[in-house]
């Protein structure tokens, strides 16, 4: 995945853009033949040793020159395979040729047609299950490593862009003399929110915490994705006239209802994110050193834990550390444990690395900075001491049996195989409920029985006027989901007032 | 961000203050409370109860103990000065007609105690006030409360007013006279409910509680309020703070509160050092002092 150093892989691209050249100079265009032999682009990244003890961003992004050369690896293809594995659709080969023509502003343009923060996604989305799932390139070369690395150049494209400061915001309408409440400012709440201001609307965005972004500033670290970039993208919206109301909790500071009843909304938008986070349900789950991965990551992104001379909120002084499930979220928590100064940290699945749903490139990075994978085994209990804090795990370990309905090899325990491990730590990263505040507190929005709320195609919920998307409709899902659903419910009401 | 409207010391450690927020004064009911932050970017959040509010002019009440860290950074403000607020946060007291309803309040925990009083006796009870702490100095809210009672009963550990008792004795013998409570409600510190409730179970008196578990969204996010309540696992800012005094695990609760302890007395330790360095004149060589302790 990395390894070379940041020289080596300039050295390597500004190789390849000769040999481009020198086929160009015969006056003869690339072959399929040709593009395939170009050499993937890798991710300059800090070093392992020297990254597990700072917060800095991991992966560096590529320079200009392994943009151009990763831009040469695409065959334009015809049907663009890509672009269907990607939930928004960004138009991949139609930027990526902006990139090879050198024009990037073009590729912005062609990527902010249906994506607003390529950035962002650029860094976070799962591409190797999306848009590089299905490229051509990935396909030919029978490795799904050697796809064109979209993700990379989005990042790219959108980095530059903001480098050269030449960001143009989107065009704001006239006055519609409408108004429309956003709740939440992740991506779902921000996607929408730039999509209503396009047409004019007047948007207000409430947000519970004293910051903007959602996930992305109180879940997702700094070292995979800079705070400082989400506060970019949230000045933009500013900036386009999108008001921002935080620290305001829709439901408690003000009725949902309110907001259309007395407050002059003409539609809501609810993009409120996960809620609660889900536990084991095994003994000794409350005791002291047992966290939720939310509470862990919120204590040291939002917080700031990890800067002791400033930072006012506790961090848990770990030394031993299990992190308990398989997912981006675990992988965070790990990562952020170890940096934190843990001296040893394990990662406890119940299957294999090839059923874990973290990025690959996380799981990859992970096992570099020395983090511990122990497949096949969860926990059956906490055990604690006698001031009930929690000192070690019993765990058992599991074969992977046939497989279930989803087609995944469900894990079957082994019997007699328990056993007991010592960790001051333990974070639980399997995933959340929903928040329940606006349902208990709006009684007429139907959810399911898991608290998600229930929309329609175009992300109208049970309450007229009033439309829903991203994690409080999927459950835990992706920022680019998240960002679909947004524009989804955005066209809806766009029409609905228009 | 909003600002701090007035503040007064009501004892060595008691701060009453004023904070503009209009939209929560006017959405606030007894028993909710609020988030506060000193600032943004580097501060705690800490959980505090709306002891009182204002809608006319747009103003809440805050009555906090300094015990740590952030709570002196709030004591330091002035009046003007910006902090951060969001709230109303947890669900209201279940209010109705109970009868006879006896709150009892432990230090800090009058605060608190406060709105819920005014709203039971609001609601047609007969209510007893049963106000502890240590020692005189630190019985806040007295006027108020003596002015909504139908009987106020102060018992404190020295006995520098009103009985020498803990406030759980004044309560068994309420609730074994012939006029037994029909509800208690108690607030103060976790020790302190624990026996609250415990006095209470052998008479079968329902007896409410307000948790103040550590907290760090408030909304439902981040599991770091959970507390064992009947053997399931319940979030106080969503599913509280109040719950039932005979169903709490207390001990689990009580440990979970410990859990930054140490760190808590360094901070706490480092506010301290700053504090005197800063008021010393020479400052440099103070300072100086100060950071080599750390
Ligand atoms: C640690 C972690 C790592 C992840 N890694 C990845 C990744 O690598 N790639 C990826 O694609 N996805 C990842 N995800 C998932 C992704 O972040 C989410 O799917 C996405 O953020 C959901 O967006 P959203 O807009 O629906 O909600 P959120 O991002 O959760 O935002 C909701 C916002 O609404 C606010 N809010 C909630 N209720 C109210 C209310 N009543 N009033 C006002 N405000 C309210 C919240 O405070 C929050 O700011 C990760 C998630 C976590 C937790
Ligand atoms: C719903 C609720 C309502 C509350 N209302 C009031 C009130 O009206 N007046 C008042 O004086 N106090 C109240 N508290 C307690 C108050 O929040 C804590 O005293 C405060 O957070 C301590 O912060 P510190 O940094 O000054 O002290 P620290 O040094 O951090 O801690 C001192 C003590 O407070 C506990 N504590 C630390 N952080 C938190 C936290 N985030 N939340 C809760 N407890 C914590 C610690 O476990 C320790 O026992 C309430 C708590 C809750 C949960
Ligand atoms: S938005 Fe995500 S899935 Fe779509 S092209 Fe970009 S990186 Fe791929
Ligand atoms: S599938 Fe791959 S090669 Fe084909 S257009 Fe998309 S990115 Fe380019
Ligand atoms: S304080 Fe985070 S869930 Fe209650």
């Amino acid at each position: 995945m990395s390894g070379a150093s940041k020289e080596g892989l300039e050295r390597q691209a500004r190789e390849a853009l000769g040999r481009i050249a020198a086929i160009r100079s015969e006056g003869r265009e690339l072959s399929p033949r040709d593009r395939l032999a170009l050499p993937v682009q890798d991710m300059p990244c800090q070093v392992p040793q020297a990254r597990a003890a700072n917060m800095l961003e991991v992966a560096e992004g590529y320079s200009e020159a392994q943009a151009k050369v990763e831009a040469e690896r695409c065959l334009d293809c015809k049907n663009a395979p890509c672009v269907s594995g990607c939930p928004v659709r960004v138009d991949i080969p139609g930027f990526i040729k902006k990139i090879r023509e050198g024009d990037y502003v073009g590729a912005t343009r062609a990527i902010k047609r249906t994506n607003l923060l390529p950035s962002i996604c650029g860094r976070v989305c799962p591409q190797e299950s999306q848009c590089q799932a299905n490229c051509t390139v990935g396909k030919s070369l029978k490795s799904i490593d050697a796809a064109v690395q979209i993700g990379r150049l989005e990042r790219w494209v959108a980095d530059n862009e903001r480098a050269c400061g030449a960001c143009d915001l989107p065009d704001v309408g006239n006055s519609s003399g409408k108004r429309v409440a956003v709740v939440g400012s992740g991506p779902a709440g921000l996607t929408t929110a730039i999509d209503l201001r396009r047409e004019g609307h007047e948007v207000v965005v409430y947000e519970a915490f004293q910051k903007t972004g959602g996930v992305m500033v109180y879940g997702i670290p700094e070292f995979r994705l800079p705070k400082s970039l989400v506060a970019i993208e949230s000045n933009l919206l500013a900036e386009m006239g999108v008001l921002y109301q935080l620290n305001f909790l829709v439901g408690r500071t003000r009725k949902l209802r309110s907001l259309l009843a007395e407050d002059g909304f003409d539609a809501v938008f609810i993009g409120a994110g996960a809620g609660l986070p889900k536990f084991m349900e095994m003994p000794g789950e409350n005791l002291v050193g047992v966290f939720s991965a939310n509470e862990y990551l919120t204590r040291s992104n939002l917080m700031k834990a990890y800067d002791r001379d400033r930072a006012a909120t506790p961090i848990y002084p770990s030394r031993r550390v299990a992190v308990l499930g398989g997912g981006n979220v675990a992988m965070d928590s790990a990562r952020m444990a170890l940096r934190l100064g843990a001296e040893e940290v394990r990662v406890l699945y119940r299957r294999t690395r090839e059923e874990m749903p973290a990025r690959s490139e996380e799981v990859g990075h992970a096992m570099e900075e020395g983090i511990i994978f122990d497949f096949l085994t969860s926990p059956t209990r906490v055990i604690g001491d006698k001031d009930g804090r929690a000192e070690a795990l019993e765990i058992l370990s599991y074969a992977l049996g046939e497989p279930d309905a989803s087609g995944r090899r469900s894990p079957v325990a082994i019997k007699g195989s328990e056993r007991v491990v010592p960790f001051d730590t333990v974070i639980v990263a399997i995933g959340n409920e929903s928040n329940p505040l606006l349902s208990r507190t709006t009684p007429d929005l139907k959810v399911d029985k898991r608290g998600h709320i229930l929309v329609d195609g175009a992300q109208k919920t049970s309450i007229d006027r009033v439309y829903a998307g991203g994690d409080i409709v999927l459950g835990a899902a992706t920022v680019i989901l998240a960002m679909g659903e947004g524009r989804r419910a955005a066209a809806a009401i766009n029409e609905l007032l228009g | 961000m909003t600002r701090i409207l007035s503040k007064r010391r009501l004892s060595e450690e008691v701060y009453r203050v004023e904070v503009e927020a209009p939209l929560v004064a006017r959405e606030r009911r007894a028993g909710q409370f609020v988030i506060v932050q000193a600032d943004d970017d580097f501060a705690e959040r800490i959980p505090l109860t709306i002891a009182d509010a204002d809608p006319e002019r747009g103003a809440i009440t805050l009555v906090f103990q300094t015990v740590g860290a952030s709570t002196h950074a709030l004591a330091a403000k002035e009046v003007g000065d910006p902090i951060t607020l969001l709230g109303p946060l947890g669900n209201p007291t279940h209010i109705e007609r109970f009868g006879k309803a006896v709150c009892v309040g432990g230090g800090i925990g009058l605060a608190p105690l406060h709105p819920i009083v005014k709203a039971l006796k609001e609601a047609g009870n007969e209510v007893v006030v049963i106000a502890g702490a240590r020692t005189a100095e630190l019985l806040i809210m007295q006027e108020e409360l003596k002015s909504i009672a139908d009987e106020l009963i102060v018992a404190t550990d020295d006995g520098s007013a009103g009985r020498k008792a803990l406030v759980t004795e004044p309560l068994k013998e309420i609730c074994a006279s012939d006029r037994p409570p029909d509800i208690v409600v108690a607030i103060g510190p976790p020790i302190m409910m624990k026996f609250c409730a415990e006095a209470t179970r052998p008479f079968g008196v329902k007896t409410l509680v307000s948790l103040n578990t550590i907290m760090i969204d408030g909304t439902g996010m981040c599991g770091g309020c959970r507390v064992s309540v009947g053997g399931e696992t319940k979030f106080v800012c969503v599913d509280g703070p109040e719950f039932d005094g005979h169903l709490v695990d207390w001990d689990g609760m009580m440990s979970r509160l410990r859990s930054y302890r140490k760190q808590e007395e360094e901070a706490h330790h480092r506010c301290h050092l700053d504090l005197a360095a800063a008021l010393a004149s020479e400052t440099s060589a103070a300072e100086r002092l100060a950071k080599g302790a750390l």
